[in-house]
Order: structure tokens, then C-alpha cells, then sequence
């Protein structure tokens, strides 16, 4: 960015002809503190996020979480102060390299930030891989990103798909499950969190009887309740997420399963839903790396800031958008905000331990966070913790050779 | 599957189906009657659903909720009509599709502007918040049987509206030969915008009484818009009879479907209905 | 008649003006551009159906998408594909599957041709959504652009922004001229007599059914085209290509820009893609930006009620200038 800029001053200098000698002196004069006058060139920043249909409620928190840390830090990253690029993706794949162009291309950002679809990210990885742009990805959990697509410049702050499940059969051991039946959208997300639990419970030597989807994006679930009912396995998982999850789980109960097969699921089951679907939650046991009540000192101040800030409560969305915001200033911070020094900016992510309201994490060699999968059980409207489910859980990052 | 289960997924079907209906009653109406292609349809089952959950919070009563937002819904229906749809009868079906088209997104963001971008639910009537069991953990809520009652009252009303009475008999007219009840002293104008009010107010108030089930969140309108589109052209456009068998096909095939090949879920509603227009061009009940 | 001297030329310098464009700028506006002249093609062969054959498709994305996911299968992961076989071989695809499913949509008419060329796209999308063909929901990557090469010598090193430019420019135009030749032939007319009245072109023994079939497989072919080189300009392939949302967006342009003229459509194209990039952006709007579809929403209904013909329609009550404001964007 700096050199740019240089060449640029250089250029206009040639063009202005008779006052080159000007600027030859002027541009002399300010030699000692041209590395200081590069610092304080600001720190581009371009969010890639939903703000409109279904995943806007996401890209919201998201934002909100990364502006929060950048505001811990006196609205600065790096000693650097911040010029913000936004970009509706609006969760759609087919404009998504088009769409992460605009900021690396026509903004010229230095950090990209995004998104919350994973058939998005996919399509952000193929221009950011090409382009070499630092990349945090605040939520969107495609095994692929930090598998076998893989690059030096990307991060993740948020969940691969199969952390979110992988835990949970050794939950279902412990309760003496024995078979289940997993269910969820037929989509990529969906298999891999099927994936992720399949492998987890297989290995505790449980079976999973029978993987039922529901085309995407369709919320009938009938059927297939009425065929778990045939099943009668042990316990149920599932993942739906968003409208889906709250009309799952209220199904679920109206079709009178609730209280005779348990329900478990990927912690998106009950994530902002629990206030629509009444009692339809209560009881449903879920893994995910945020839960309430987890009662550290940093997720008491940072709800606090965040609810006075933003005026609603927090939820895992604006956790992982923080943890983008506390990872890249761990970066900065390194290099003193000379985001040039790419390599200096990528070792110091590669090393730090975020001091997160999830509990403190740190990242994989392909760069995905290695975080404790919480055990969280619906209790009124809350998510309320119950243990810790598997400490320090990494995804496997199959076919990253970063 | 034994036969019990069979029984049961029969009823999901039928149940499923009638759902389909509730939601494309209106579109036929509007479709049928007044050839207007409308894709804002599923934008006015979202705002009926939106209506259903902020106006039931306000009163504490969803029976209120639907008394109060169906009258808002006529005059939102009245009012477009007046203000827009009016001015594209002579022309090209296709301007309404871009109109239409326009709407959906400018009703997406309204509510995003005024209910925000979260997810709510609306709660089942006390009444009617009941399960009848069918096997050992299974069973039915009253809900949806329920439902499924309003939605046999509706199609019969609809028939008999249609068929039997005078006003019918004008509207049916009137889709035939625009010109020729005009120039009986018929005032067409006020007949399509009631007709119009009709369609908009049926699509909101099957989002109002389906959002107990669904529950209510962004871009759900989109999400039932292609359906009913299947539903109405399957049957035939303007045929309340064939939009019934339509949504009983498509109900049974996507239960079935989801049961029996799992993989083919998806496609299973188009695979039906390229089959039917493949074989009837008209739609099962459409007149040539 | 200057005037009418005027217009003719008026295309040939639209074309110059573009292909000017990237000396100016090589970068962004340039992909942008570049991604606004292949929705202009993909019009194109939509109001052939929609303009010019009285068909309109709803389910147009799946012939834009299945060419995207022909060149990501044909493309080998570390090796180039040429360009010479895989684009006709995408066309080729595009057309036969258009052949197949013409023979079965022409059956139907109007609404319901609407709704079953809408379900054959449907069935595509599920077919890559579902499965692995083609890398599932999430998609699928082309590594690296197709070459074009004579012998061992690249001719055009597509990997260049510009060059790749330059390509989809020449094909665009190409398109135009051929669209422009078909629709000036006998065959152009018959169709357009299919159009305003298609029993009595059937009593006077025209085989109309041929007729359509022709257009419609011409049409998918050429939306082939365009499919091709929006997988080979990002290298990446999403079921969201073959989508309902991807077909009611060209459909948009087309009746946007105005139905039967082949200017229409790329007008309507540029319109389209730029408005949203312009609405969106939040360097000009900047909160508001959050909200663009609220804006694009009521652009969209202005138009449908007070331009019966389209944005082409309000060039043609101002004459030629504001078409070469449109070349300047």
C-alpha cells in the first residue's frame, strides 16, 4: 500500500515539471518521518457480510462484535485509526467472487472480514486466494476453507461444521445412547455436521441408524418426524438453523417426541430461536464453543459493553465478530500496524491466544480456531452451560497442506 | 414402513397439502380471475405472518390479531390495486411480473426496516393447543388438524363464491370479456379491486393462521412463492378444484418423496409438475 | 437521414468505446464490466424467446448454469483447458439439453410455458445441489482460465483481465450480429409471425412447432455462451447459477431494458447490474447503502409503470445521446 502511494507522490511530481525541484524538497524534508506519515495512513478494512434477507440478523451482530473490539482499542487496530468498506453479499454464492472483488479490487482494502454462507466463503476463497488478501471469517463454517482450500492468509475466528457436532457423541455416551438419528438440511453445512457427529459417536461405539434430510430450504418436517417415530432410535441430532431450527423444534414437541426421544443438536439449533418457540426448546442439549452463563470475567464486561453499545444482548455471532476484531489486532499489534509486513502480521495471528468471551483459543496450524465445545442445555430462554464437552477440540483440516 | 405408519404419513401428506392450499387459494384468485401474475404473493403471506406475530404480542391474542390485520390487509390490497395494478391490465402480462418483482424486494425491506431481521414465534390458541396421540410417541397437534379445517371451509367458500352467487357470476364474466360486463353497466373497476383485496387478503391470512407452525423470519414469503406458483398451474389457473387436487399431489409427493427416495426429495414437486404439463398442457383441471 | 446514418454507426461506436475502456481502467471496473457485457448476452438470448418468439422462460439459468458446470467438469485441477474445444463442447451441451426439454415445453403455452421451463431448471439445480457432481451446495472451483492457443503459441492470454475483456466483448458482439442476421432472415420473421398470431402462421403451413424449437435451442445454446464465461471469469461454479432468483434476474433485464430489440436487452443488462452496484454502494449512500434493495425495488416498479417500453423505449422518444452516455459508463 505504502510503496503504492510513494510511486503515485513520485508520479505527479514528474507531471508537475517546473515545480519538481518543489517537490524534490519537499519530499526530502519529509524523509525522517515518512515511516511514521505511512502509519498513520488508515487501516482499510472491508466487511463482506449479509445485511439484507435471511442471514441479515447475522451480518448485524457480526459487525457489531468487530466494531466493539476496534472500540476497546480507541477505534484503532495496530496504532492505526480505521477507514471501513462495506459489502452486502446478500448470502448469495453466485455474486460472491464478484462481490469480495469490489473490496479487494475497486477499495483496495488490507483486511477482508466475512461472511456468514458457506457456499459465499467458498466463492470469496477462490478471489482471496488469487489476490493474497488477509482474510478473517468471522462465522461461515465450510470444512473446505480450512481444509483442503486452504491458505496462508486465511483465518478463521468462528467454527469449522464439524467442531459444532463432534463432540456430541461423546455427550450421547455418557447418557447411555446407543443409536441415533441425525437430521438435517440437505446441503453442504448440513453433511458435514452429519459428518462431524457421525465420526465423533461412531468412535464412543455408538450407530448412527439412519441420516434423514430435508431438501434445503424447506421447513416440512412431518415426515420425517413421523419416520423417526418409526425409528425409535435413542436420541435425535439435528441442525437446522434460523426459521428452520424454530419451526423444528416446535414440530418436534407438537408431534409429541419431545419428551420420549431426546433431542440434541448443533448448538445453531437454539441459537437466537428460543425466543419463538416458547417451551418447544426446553431441555434440548446442544454443542457449541458460546454458551450463557459461562460466568468469565471477559464475558461479563464484554456483554455489558455490547448491550450498552448496541442496545441488545450479544450473542455467538457478535462473539466470533469481536474474536475477528481481537485476532487481527493481535496482528497489527505485532507489526506496529505495518500491515506490509504480511509475514510479521500472519506469524503473530498464527501465535496468539485469544483472551475470548468463549474462553480463551487459539488457532490451528490451518488456522481455524482450537477452542472447548461447551455442553449448553435450554433453560428458559438461555443456552445455560453445563460443562465442558471436549476441551480444546481441533477440526482435522483434511487435505490442508498449508 | 408397516401400515400404521403408512396411515400416518398419508395424513402428513393430505394435511401438508391442504396447507398448499391455503397458501395458493389466493394466487388463483387473482391469477385465474384477473390474469395477473403476481410474484409479490408470498411478500403478502409474510406481511399477514408479521401482522399475525406483532398484533398477538400487542393483544396477547391471536383470534384478535387476525380480526384486526385482515381489514388492514383488504385495504393494502385496495390500495395497490388502485395505485398500481390498475394501470397494467392493457398491458403486457410481463409488466406485472417486473412490478411485482419491484414489490417483493421493496416489501422485504420495509420489513427489515420496520420488524427488523430476527426470528419470532407466534403462539397456538390456547384452545386449540392440544395433541391427539397415534402410537406409542407419536402424535398429532390439534393445530394443524385444525388448520386443515379452515382450509376445507375456505375452498368450499371459494367454490361457492365463484359458482353460485351473483357476484361470481360477474367475476367469471368479467375474466372471460372485460369489454362486454363494462359495457352491461357492470363497474368491472370496483369488481377487480375487490377481487385483488380478495387474493391479498387470502395470501396474508394464510400467513397469519400459518405462523403458529412456521414461525415467522425474513425472506419467508420467497420461500412459498414457487410453490404456489406449482400448485396453480398444476391444477390449471383459475381452477379452485384443481389447486385443491394440485396441493394434495404435491403434499403427498413430497411426504412420500422425503420417506421413500430421500435423494430425489428436492426435484420431486418439478418432476411432477413437468410430468402433468407434459401430459395436459393445460393443468389438471384448466380449460383449453 | 443523417439521423437514420447516424444510428447505423452508433453500435460500431459503442463497441470502439468499449473496447477502449480497459486502457482507461484495468482493474475492477473492468471485471465489472466485463460481468455486465455476459448478462448482456444472456439477455439476448432470453428476448429472443421472450421478444422476438412470444416464449417466456422462467427456468433460462439452466442453460447458464449447466454451461458453468460443463467447463468445470471438462477443466482438469491442475492442468488448462482449451478454449477451442471446451466452449463449443459447452454450447453443444447447452443446445442439446435445450433440444430435449424444447420438444417437451413447447407443448405448452404462455403461464404454463412459464412454469415448466421453470421446472427444468428447478430439476438441474436440485441435480447439482443435491449431489456431488459438481461440489454440492457449496460449488464447485475452475482453477485456471481456458487458453487459447495455435499450435504452441498463446494467442491471447486470457489470465489478463483485459484480455479476457476484450474476448467477452468480441462475443457479445458476435452474438448481437448473429441474433441481429437470424432475426433479419426468413426465419426471424416467420417467428415473429408465430408471435402475433400463431394459428394462422400454422393454417398458412409454417411448422411452427420446428420454428420454436429452433429458437429455443439457438437461445439455450447462446445462454451456454454466457454461462461459460461467467464460470471462466471467477472460476467458480454455484448451484445459485442455475437458481429461480438467477432466472427471474435476467428475465428483470430483458423486460427492463425492453422486450424485442436486442439493444433493449443489453441496455437493461447494464441497467440492471449497475443500479445495484451504484444503490449498494456505501461510499455514496452510506447507511441507506443497507437498504438498496428498497431503492432498486421502486426503480424497478417506475419503470414497469411508466415505460410500457422499457428503458430502450425512453432511448428512442430522446433519440441517440443518451446511448453513448451509456457507452461512457
Amino acid at each position: 500500500m505504502e510503496k503504492n502511494e510513494k510511486s503515485g507522490y513520485a508520479r505527479r511530481d514528474f507531471l508537475l515539471g517546473s515545480t519538481a525541484f518543489a517537490g524534490a524538497t519537499l519530499a526530502g524534508a519529509m524523509l525522517p518521518t515518512g515511516m511514521a506519515l505511512a502509519q498513520q495512513a488508515k487501516l482499510k478494512i472491508g466487511l463482506m457480510l449479509p445485511y439484507t434477507g435471511t442471514y441479515a440478523g447475522l451480518g448485524v451482530a457480526i459487525t457489531n462484535g468487530f466494531k466493539l473490539a476496534v472500540e476497546e482499542r480507541g477505534g484503532k487496530l495496530g496504532g492505526r485509526e480505521i477507514e471501513w468498506f462495506t459489502v452486502d453479499d446478500e448470502s448469495n454464492p453466485a455474486k460472491a467472487p464478484e462481490n469480495a472483488n469490489k473490496l479487494v479490487q475497486r477499495d483496495k482494502v488490507d483486511v477482508v472480514i466475512g461472511t456468514v454462507h458457506s457456499g459465499v466463503v467458498m466463492g470469496m476463497a477462490k478471489v482471496l486466494r488469487e489476490s493474497g488478501t488477509l482474510w478473517i471469517n468471522p462465522n461461515g463454517g465450510a470444512g473446505a476453507m480450512t481444509g483442503e482450500a486452504c491458505a496462508p492468509n486465511f483465518f478463521r475466528t468462528s467454527f469449522s461444521n464439524w467442531q459444532t457436532t463432534h463432540a456430541l457423541g461423546k455427550v450421547l455416551k455418557a447418557k447411555g445412547h446407543k443409536t441415533a438419528v441425525f437430521i438435517t438440511w440437505k446441503y453442504a453445512a448440513g453433511e458435514e455436521m452429519m459428518q462431524g457427529f457421525k465420526e465423533g459417536f461412531e468412535t464412543e461405539g455408538g450407530k448412527l441408524t439412519k441420516e434423514l434430510y430435508v431438501p434445503f430450504p424447506q421447513v416440512e418436517f412431518q415426515a420425517l418426524l413421523t419416520e423417526i417415530a418409526s425409528i425409535k432410535p435413542d436420541a435425535v441430532v439435528a441442525f437446522f438453523a434460523g426459521g428452520g431450527a424454530a419451526k423444528f423444534l416446535k414440530d418436534y414437541q407438537a408431534a409429541g417426541l419431545k419428551g420420549k426421544i431426546p433431542l440434541y443438536g448443533s448448538g445453531f439449533l437454539t441459537d437466537g430461536v428460543l425466543e419463538a418457540v416458547g417451551d418447544a426448546g426446553e431441555g434440548v442439549e446442544t454443542t457449541l464453543h458460546y454458551a450463557d452463563g459461562l460466568d468469565t470475567k471477559k464475558d461479563k464486561a464484554f456483554r455489558l459493553a455490547y448491550a450498552k453499545d448496541f442496545k441488545m444482548q450479544p450473542d455467538v455471532y457478535a462473539v466470533q465478530g469481536y474474536d475477528a476484531g481481537q485476532l487481527l489486532a493481535a496482528g497489527l499489534d505485532a507489526v506496529k500496524g505495518n500491515v506490509a509486513d504480511r509475514a510479521g502480521v500472519i506469524k503473530a495471528m498464527e501465535a496468539a491466544k485469544i483472551d475470548s468471551p468463549r474462553g480463551q483459543w487459539t488457532l490451528s496450524k490451518a488456522h481455524n480456531p482450537v477452542q472447548d465445545m461447551y455442553l449448553r442445555k435450554v433453560v428458559g430462554k438461555e443456552n445455560k452451560v453445563q460443562g465442558v464437552a471436549w476441551k480444546a477440540l481441533a477440526d482435522p483440516a483434511r487435505g490442508c497442506k498449508a | 414402513m408397516d401400515f400404521a405408519f403408512f396411515l400416518i404419513q398419508l395424513l402428513n401428506g393430505l394435511q401438508y397439502g391442504l396447507l398448499l392450499f391455503l397458501v395458493a387459494s389466493g394466487l388463483t384468485l387473482v391469477f385465474g380471475i384477473m390474469g395477473i401474475i403476481n410474484l409479490a404473493h408470498g411478500s403478502f403471506y409474510m406481511v399477514g405472518a408479521y401482522l399475525a406475530w406483532s398484533l398477538s404480542s400487542l393483544t396477547g391474542s391471536l383470534a384478535a390479531a387476525i380480526l384486526l390485520a385482515i381489514p388492514l390487509t383488504v385495504i393494502l390490497g385496495m390500495a395497490l390495486e388502485r395505485l398500481l395494478f390498475r394501470h397494467l391490465y392493457q398491458r403486457d402480462h410481463l409488466y406485472q411480473v417486473l412490478l411485482t418483482y419491484g414489490l417483493i424486494l421493496v416489501f422485504e425491506e420495509l420489513r427489515s426496516i420496520i420488524w427488523g431481521d430476527d426470528v419470532h414465534g407466534v403462539v397456538v390458541p390456547a384452545l386449540l393447543n392440544a395433541s391427539i396421540p397415534l402410537t406409542d410417541n407419536l402424535s398429532y397437534p390439534v393445530y394443524r388438524l385444525a388448520i386443515s379445517g379452515v382450509c376445507l371451509l375456505l375452498a368450499a367458500g371459494l367454490y361457492f363464491l365463484i359458482q353460485k352467487t351473483r357476484l361470481g357470476m360477474m367475476i367469471r364474466a368479467g375474466a372471460s370479456n372485460r369489454d362486454m360486463v363494462q359495457s352491461l353497466g357492470i363497474d368491472i373497476k370496483l369488481i377487480y379491486t375487490l377481487v385483488f383485496a380478495l387474493g391479498i387478503a387470502l395470501a396474508a391470512f394464510a400467513g397469519m393462521i400459518n405462523a403458529p407452525l412456521s414461525s415467522v423470519f425474513p425472506n419467508m414469503g420467497s420461500q412459498v412463492l414457487i410453490i404456489c406458483f406449482v400448485v396453480v398451474v398444476i391444477g390449471g389457473i383459475g381452477s379452485v378444484k384443481g389447486a385443491m387436487a394440485a396441493s394434495l399431489m404435491i403434499g403427498l409427493g413430497e411426504t412420500f418423496g422425503q420417506v421413500l427416495m430421500p435423494d430425489f426429495a428436492g426435484m420431486i414437486v418439478y418432476v411432477l409438475m413437468a410430468i402433468v404439463l407434459v401430459w395436459r398442457p393445460e393443468g389438471l383441471f384448466g380449460r383449453a | 437521414m443523417p439521423n437514420a446514418r447516424l444510428t447505423a454507426w452508433l453500435p460500431y461506436f459503442v463497441v470502439g468505446l468499449l473496447a477502449l475502456f480497459p486502457m482507461v481502467e484495468s482493474t475492477f471496473y473492468t471485471q465489472l464490466l466485463t460481468k455486465v457485457l455476459i448478462m448482456a448476452i444472456f439477455a439476448m438470448s432470453l428476448d429472443l424467446l421472450v421478444g422476438y418468439t412470444g416464449l417466456v422462460s422462467f427456468g433460462h439459468a439452466a442453460y447458464f448454469g449447466l454451461a458453468g458446470y460443463a467447463l468445470a467438469l471438462m477443466a482438469p485441477k491442475y492442468e488448462t483447458v482449451s478454449l477451442w474445444w471446451s466452449l463449443p463442447a459447452a454450447i453443444g451441451v447447452c443446445a442439446l439439453f435445450a433440444l430435449v426439454t424444447g420438444t417437451l415445453v413447447l407443448r405448452t403455452r404462455g403461464i404454463y410455458f412459464i412454469m415448466v421451463t421453470l421446472a427444468f431448471a428447478q430439476m438441474l439445480f436440485f441435480i447439482f445441489h443435491d449431489t456431488k457432481i459438481g461440489g454440492g451446495s457449496d460449488g464447485i472451483y475452475i482453477y485456471a482460465k481456458p487458453v487459447m492457443k495455435l499450435g504452441d503459441a498463446v494467442l491471447l492470454d486470457l489470465e489478463k483481465l483485459q484480455n479476457f475483456y476484450w474476448l467477452v466483448l468480441a462475443l457479445t458482439a458476435l452474438v448481437y450480429l448473429l441474433l441481429h442476421r437470424v432475426l433479419g432472415s426468413t426465419f426471424g420473421r416467420a417467428l415473429l409471425g408465430i408471435k402475433v398470431n400463431e394459428h394462422r402462421m400454422r393454417a398458412l403451413g409454417f411448422p411452427v412447432f420446428r420454428y420454436q424449437l429452433a429458437s429455443f435451442t439457438l437461445s439455450g445454446a447462446l445462454a451456454g455462451v454466457a454461462g461459460y464465461l461467467a464460470a471462466a471469469q471467477y472460476g467458480f461454479v454455484n448451484p445459485e447459477i442455475l437458481s429461480w432468483h438467477q432466472s427471474g434476474a435476467v428475465l428483470m433485464m430483458v423486460i427492463l431494458g425492453g422486450m424485442g430489440s436486442l439493444y433493449g436487452a443489453v441496455i437493461g443488462a447494464f441497467a440492471f447490474v449497475l443500479l445495484q452496484e451504484v444503490l449498494s454502494n456505501q461510499a455514496w449512500f452510506g447507511i441507506a447503502a443497507k437498504h438498496w434493495q428498497l431503492a432498486m425495488g421502486i426503480f424497478i416498479m417506475l419503470v414497469a409503470l411508466y415505460l410500457p417500453q422499457g428503458l430502450a423505449g425512453l432511448l428512442q422518444q430522446f433519440g441517440r445521446k443518451p446511448v453513448t452516455e451509456i457507452a461512457d459508463e
